[in-house]
């Protein structure tokens, strides 16, 4: 997507909030640039994320919050003519690398989706599902074990323990989407991709949703997407604006919130365009 | 965001300025009347500020509640955000400034029961100085002009020289005559009310430069680091 409007180039200090020295980056993104065949969706995005922080993606709708995140476990990998300029590194390894195992890699970075997808099978055997698959456990209590724990990371024990064995698909949609969540913790991720995890779901729902990512952050580093300003200002700690596939602005959110370093941000925030 | 809802909101956010300014005028006419009325003892103009409270105390409620309304319904954020938080404690300001005036005038009523104690010069500097401080810092908040609100500040230091003049001079008369000492103590009340004003007008100042350019002068603090 190219642009004939002029976006300005973030600074450096707007744009990256900068770990201490000694501080590991978890994700290191570094002159992406992303194309639909000849279309370029994303245009040189570098951005650094620490651990244990969870960063929000903003932006109207095609600004290619939701592809970039999609570049983080190569989810774009399987559209036909995409194409990925630049280095996405996790943990300092290339993910784009040509010796990377990328089913081990996207263990290491889960995803939940807008919608929810549970398997059409039990609830227990749908945070089973990738333990099994992935022969990560050796005995039933095991495997029943991280089921628990799973399901417990995900606010949802509570709600399930007694029922695991009944179907994922007559839980409501609050509880799908959590049991989704669990369904990525087990394979016990480091990172948690969520692309508008609680669009789809009632005001009760999408609180425990964010109540959720709140309390998980202590485990996880966690990205989401959302189009829903209000929630990228409760529940994250960096807020990343996109517009026309550039990064225009990547801050606290609490200053991003306040008082945006770029016009354009700030034009968006106020509702003034988009 | 749906451009009708946007419209809807500057328009709120329009009404919301309007109103305020509406307030200020009324506190500025107040100052005005409480500190004329001293100087001319006017004891028919003091009572109609001693008892005149009701219009700015109502805009206070309304003012507040109005905020209140755009917080809760509109969410805004950056620049939006920022005007409603300055909106919120201007009107603050704007109703103690109202309160001052009333407090002035009680003692502009007491003071008048007393021979003059010296022909008022300082006094009504200040209230001058205090009154264009008030209009420069609203005109600053309408017109989002910084250097007006720069200069607000600036004008502060003036106001305290004023009172510590008026203090000095006064004290000197109670020394003299200890005949003075209660209306002479008025007059210092007077400038020290007067030197409130001048610090609300600060406060509201400081308001507008952190509304445009979020900047945190308040204090004479350097801005945090982002």
């Amino acid at each position: 997507m190219e642009s004939t409007v002029a976006i300005p180039r973030p600074t450096v200090k707007g744009r990256s909030p900068e770990p201490s020295p000694n501080q590991q980056l978890k994700i290191d993104v570094e002159h992406l640039s992303f194309f639909y065949g000849d279309k370029r969706a994303l245009e040189d995005i570098s951005i650094k994320i620490q651990p244990n922080v969870v960063t929000a993606f903003i932006g109207p709708s095609g600004c290619g919050k939701s592809t970039f995140l999609r570049t983080l476990n190569r989810m774009n990998d399987i559209i036909p003519g995409a194409r990925v300029d630049g280095r996405v590194c996790i943990d300092g390894e290339d993910i784009y690398g040509s010796h990377v195992d990328v089913v081990a890699m996207r263990r290491k970075v889960g995803m939940v989706f807008q919608k929810s997808n549970p398997f059409p099978k039990s609830i227990f055997e749908n945070v089973a599902y990738g333990l099994r698959i992935n022969k990560m456990t050796s005995s039933k209590s095991e495997l029943a074990g991280r089921v628990e724990e799973s399901l417990k990371q995900a606010a949802l024990w509570d709600e399930v323990k007694d029922r695991l064995h009944e179907s994922a698909l007559a839980m409501s949609g609050g509880q799908q989407q959590r049991l989704c969540i669990a369904r990525a913790l087990a394979v016990k991720p480091d990172i948690l991709l969520m692309d508008e995890p609680a669009s789809a779901l009632d005001p009760i729902a999408t609180q425990r949703i964010e109540e959720l990512i709140y309390q998980l952050k202590t485990n996880f580093t966690i990205v989401i997407v959302t189009h829903n300003m209000q929630q990228a200002a409760r529940v994250s700690d960096y807020t990343a604006f996109f517009w026309l596939g550039r990064l225009v602005e990547y801050e606290r959110t609490d200053k991003m919130f306040t008082a945006p370093s770029e016009k354009l941000t700030e034009d968006y925030l106020t509702g003034r365009f988009g | 965001m749906d451009q009708r809802v946007v419209r809807h909101f500057q328009e709120e956010l329009e009404t919301l300025q309007g109103r305020l300014l509406e307030m200020g005028g009324l506190a500025e006419e107040r100052v005005r009347v409480a500190v004329h009325s001293l100087v001319d003892r006017d004891i028919a103009s003091i009572d109609k500020v001693l008892h005149g409270d009701e219009p700015i105390n109502e805009l206070h409620v309304e003012i507040d509640n109005r905020c209140f309304k755009l917080l809760a319904l509109h969410q805004p954020m950056a620049t939006d955000l920022r005007a409603i938080v300055a909106a919120v404690k201007i009107n603050t300001d704007l109703e103690r400034v109202g309160d001052l005036a009333v407090n002035i005038a009680e003692a502009a009523r007491r003071y008048a029961t007393h021979p003059p104690v010296k022909k008022l010069i300082d006094i009504p500097q200040m209230g001058d100085i205090a009154q264009t401080m008030l209009r420069d810092a609203l005109d600053s908040f309408v017109r989002r002009d910084t250097v007006l609100a720069h200069q607000v500040l600036n004008e502060d230091d003036r106001l305290d020289g004023l009172k510590t003049q008026i203090f000095r001079e006064l004290l000197s008369y109670m020394l003299q005559d200890p005949g003075t000492v209660e209306p002479a103590l008025d007059l210092i009340l007077i400038s020290r009310h007067l030197e409130r004003i001048g610090d609300h007008a600060t406060n509201i100042a400081e308001d507008v430069i952190f509304m445009v350019s979020a900047l945190d002068v308040r204090h004479h603090a350097p801005n945090p680091p982002a």
